[in-house]
C-alpha cells in the first residue's frame, strides 16, 4: 500500500469515526449546558455545568427517572435470562439432535422477529387490562420475549453449529466421563455464544419503546425510553431539553461501555460470523 | 449447566449413529428435540401469535373502551372505513416513503462503511468497530432527541452552522413542515440504522474470494468493474438480507416520529396510527384493523422479497 492510499484509508477511518460519534458528542455537550446556555446556538457549552444531572438524580425529575432507570434495569435483565435459558435448550437441540421441527422452530422465529410490535401491543393492552399484568413488570417482560428470544435462538444456534461436537466424543476416548467431556470441551465452547447472544438480547430489549409506552402508565413499570419519550409533556421545567439530554446520556453509558468491551463478540453475533473453534 | 442433565443420552446418539436400534434411537431423539426446544417454540407462539389472532377477531368489532358495553360485530366495515380514509393513505405514504429514503442510502453509505473497514489498516479496525457499534447500541429514543435537538429551534447549532446553505436560516423551523420533518427523521434513523447494514455486507465483503479478485486484477480489470462483475455479485445473499431486514425495520418506524413529531403535520407512520387509534383513542376495533393492516404489509413485503430473491438468483444463474 502506498503512503498516498494509507492517508486516504484513515481519513476515512476518522470520517468514519467522527460520524459515529457526532450526535452522542452532541447529547452530551448538551446534557452540560446550563438552563441560560442551552439556546445559544453552538455546538459547546460556553460553561460547563451540573445542573440537569442534578435535576435528573436528585432533583425535580428524579422522581421520574430513577424508578424508571430501575425498571429498565429489572425488566431487560429478568426478560434477557429467560431468553437466554430457553433458547440455550432449544438452540442446543436445534445444533445437535436430528428432530422434525428444526425448521419450524427457525421459521416461527423469523417469523416472530418480522412481527410489527404495534401489531402485538394493540392486543396486549387490552388483554393486559383485563387479567391484570397491565403496568406491571411482568407484564412488560412477557412481550419482550417476543423480541429477545426469535434473535436469541438464531444467533446461539449459529454459533452452537460451529462447535466442533466430536471434540467432546474424543474426550471421552482419552478417558473422559460423559459429564467431565462435556463440562471441559462443550461448556467452554459454548460459553462465548451464550454471553454474546445475552449481549445482543440485552441491547434489543434496552432499546424498547413502543412496549414501554402502551404497556405501561406509571412509575411502577414505566422503562426509562418511555419515560423519556414522555418526559417534554410531564415536566414543568421552562425547556425539558437539558435534563432529558442528562437523562440520555445516563442510559447511554451501560451500553456504550458494553459496546467497548465486547465489540468482538457483538460483531460475531450480529453477523453469525463465530469463529471456529 | 442444566444442558448436562440431557446429555448423556444425546451423546449416544451422536456417538454411533449405525447402532442397533436406529427407529428407537431416532424417536428418543426427536422426544428430547422437541422437550429441550419446545419451551421457546410455546413461549414464541403465545406472545404473538395469541395477540395477533385476537387482532384479527376485535378489529371485526366496533369496540371503544371508553364504551365497554357497546360492542357490536361489524364484520369488514372497519377495513372499510380505514381503507377508505385519507388518513390511512398518509401514513401509509409516510412510511413508504422514509423506507425507500433510509433503506437506499443506508445500502450506499453502509456499503462505503464496510468497504473502508475492511480495507481500514490492521491498527485502526479495532476503533472503527468500536465506533460504528455505537450508533447501534445508543437507543433510538436518544437519536431521535440527539438529532430533534440538534435541528430544533430553540437549542439546536444545526442553523447556526449551515445558514450559508440556501433556504436555512437562524429561524428555520425543521418540524413546521412535512418535508423538513421528514428529512430530520430519516437523517436520525439512517444515523442509527446505517452500522448494522454495514456490519452484515462487511461480512458479506469478506466471503468474497480473495482468488477471484486476484484473477479479475490480472486480468487487467480496473477497480470499479472488479467491484461490479466480481464483489458485488459475490455477496448478494449478503445484500438481500441486510436489504430484508432493515426493510421490515424501516417500514415498523415508530420511536424516531414519536419522538421528534408526535405525528403532526402529516408525519405520522403506519405504526404511529395503530398506536393513536388503539392507547391514545383507545378505539380497539379500528386500532386492531390498522394492525392487522400493518401485519399484512410486512408480510407483503417479505413475500416480495423473497418472491424478488429468488428471480434474481436465476438471473444470475442465467447471466452465468
Amino acid at each position: 500500500m502506498s503512503t498516498r492510499e494509507k492517508v486516504l484509508w484513515i481519513v476515512a477511518g476518522v470520517a468514519i469515526v467522527v460520524y459515529a460519534l457526532f450526535p452522542v458528542g452532541w447529547i452530551v455537550s448538551l446534557s452540560l449546558k446550563s438552563s441560560d446556555d442551552i439556546a445559544n446556538g453552538q455546538f459547546l457549552p460556553t460553561a460547563l455545568s451540573w445542573e440537569n444531572y442534578e435535576q435528573i438524580l436528585v432533583g425535580d425529575a428524579a422522581e421520574l427517572f430513577l424508578p424508571a432507570l430501575r425498571n429498565s434495569f429489572g425488566i431487560v435483565l429478568i426478560a434477557t435470562f429467560i431468553a437466554c435459558v430457553l433458547s440455550m435448550f432449544a438452540a442446543y437441540a436445534i445444533a445437535r439432535l436430528d428432530f422434525s421441527g428444526k425448521k419450524l422452530i427457525l421459521s416461527t422465529a423469523l417469523a416472530v422477529a418480522i412481527f410489527p410490535v404495534i401489531s402485538i401491543v394493540t392486543p396486549l393492552f387490552n388483554l393486559w387490562r383485563q387479567i391484570g399484568l397491565y403496568d406491571t413488570w411482568p407484564g412488560l417482560i412477557i412481550p419482550y420475549l417476543s423480541l429477545t428470544l426469535p434473535l436469541s435462538i438464531w444467533t446461539m444456534s449459529a454459533f452452537f453449529r460451529e462447535i466442533p461436537w466430536e471434540m467432546e466424543q474424543a474426550a471421552q476416548v482419552d478417558g473422559a466421563t460423559t459429564w467431565q467431556a462435556f463440562r471441559k470441551v462443550i461448556v467452554p465452547l459454548a460459553t462465548p455464544g451464550v454471553f454474546t447472544t445475552a449481549i445482543i438480547a440485552f441491547f434489543i430489549a434496552w432499546n424498547d419503546f413502543a412496549y414501554g409506552i402502551s404497556l405501561t402508565s406509571t412509575s411502577a413499570s414505566r422503562p426509562v425510553p418511555a419515560a423519556l419519550g414522555l418526559f417534554s409533556g410531564a415536566s414543568q421545567f421552562e425547556s425539558p431539553n437539558g435534563p432529558i439530554a442528562a437523562a440520555a446520556v445516563i442510559v447511554t453509558i451501560p451500553v456504550v461501555v458494553l459496546v467497548l468491551i465486547f465489540q468482538r463478540r457483538i460483531v460475531a453475533g450480529l453477523t453469525n460470523g463465530a469463529v471456529k473453534g | 449447566m442444566t444442558t448436562t442433565s440431557v446429555k448423556p443420552g444425546t451423546g449416544d446418539t451422536a456417538a454411533s449413529p449405525a447402532g442397533r436400534d436406529p427407529s428407537d434411537r431416532a424417536r428418543s431423539e426427536q422426544r428430547l428435540g422437541w422437550m429441550l426446544a419446545g419451551p421457546a417454540f410455546a413461549v414464541m407462539l403465545l406472545v404473538t401469535a395469541y395477540p395477533i389472532v385476537q387482532a384479527v377477531w376485535y378489529s371485526l368489532f366496533d369496540y371503544r373502551l371508553t364504551d365497554p358495553d357497546n360492542i357490536s360485530f361489524v364484520g369488514l366495515n372497519n377495513y372499510a372505513v380505514i381503507l377508505t380514509d385519507e388518513i390511512w393513505w398518509i401514513s401509509f405514504g409516510v412510511t413508504v416513503f422514509i423506507t425507500v429514503v433510509t433503506v437506499a442510502v443506508e445500502l450506499v453509505l453502509g456499503f462505503a462503511l464496510a468497504l473502508v473497514m475492511m480495507n481500514a489498516l490492521k491498527a485502526i479496525r479495532p476503533v472503527l468497530r468500536a465506533a460504528i457499534l455505537i450508533p447501534y447500541a445508543v437507543i433510538t429514543v436518544v437519536s431521535a432527541f440527539a438529532w430533534q435537538y440538534a435541528f430544533s429551534l430553540d437549542s439546536g447549532f444545526v442553523n447556526s452552522w449551515f445558514d450559508w446553505v440556501p433556504g436555512v436560516a437562524a429561524d428555520t423551523d425543521w418540524f413546521g413542515g412535512t418535508f423538513s420533518s421528514l428529512f430530520v427523521i430519516c437523517l436520525a434513523e439512517i444515523w442509527k440504522t446505517t452500522p448494522f447494514i454495514s456490519l452484515l455486507l462487511l461480512a458479506g465483503l469478506a466471503q468474497v474470494p480473495d482468488v477471484l479478485q486476484e484473477a479479475a486484477r490480472v486480468d487487467g480489470a480496473t477497480w470499479w468493474q472488479r467491484m461490479w462483475k466480481v464483489t458485488i455479485p459475490n455477496m448478494k445473499a449478503a445484500i438481500m438480507v441486510a436489504l430484508l431486514f432493515r426493510t421490515l425495520d424501516a417500514f415498523r418506524v415508530f420511536d424516531t416520529v414519536f419522538v421528534m413529531t408526535n405525528g403532526a403535520n402529516d408525519t405520522e407512520t403506519v405504526s404511529f396510527l395503530a398506536y393513536r387509534q388503539t392507547i391514545a383513542r383507545v378505539e380497539i376495533g379500528l386500532g386492531s384493523a390498522v394492525s392487522v393492516l400493518l401485519f399484512l404489509s410486512v408480510v407483503v413485503i417479505c413475500v416480495g422479497f423473497i418472491k424478488g430473491f429468488k428471480v434474481d438468483l436465476s438471473q444470475a444463474r442465467g447471466e452465468k
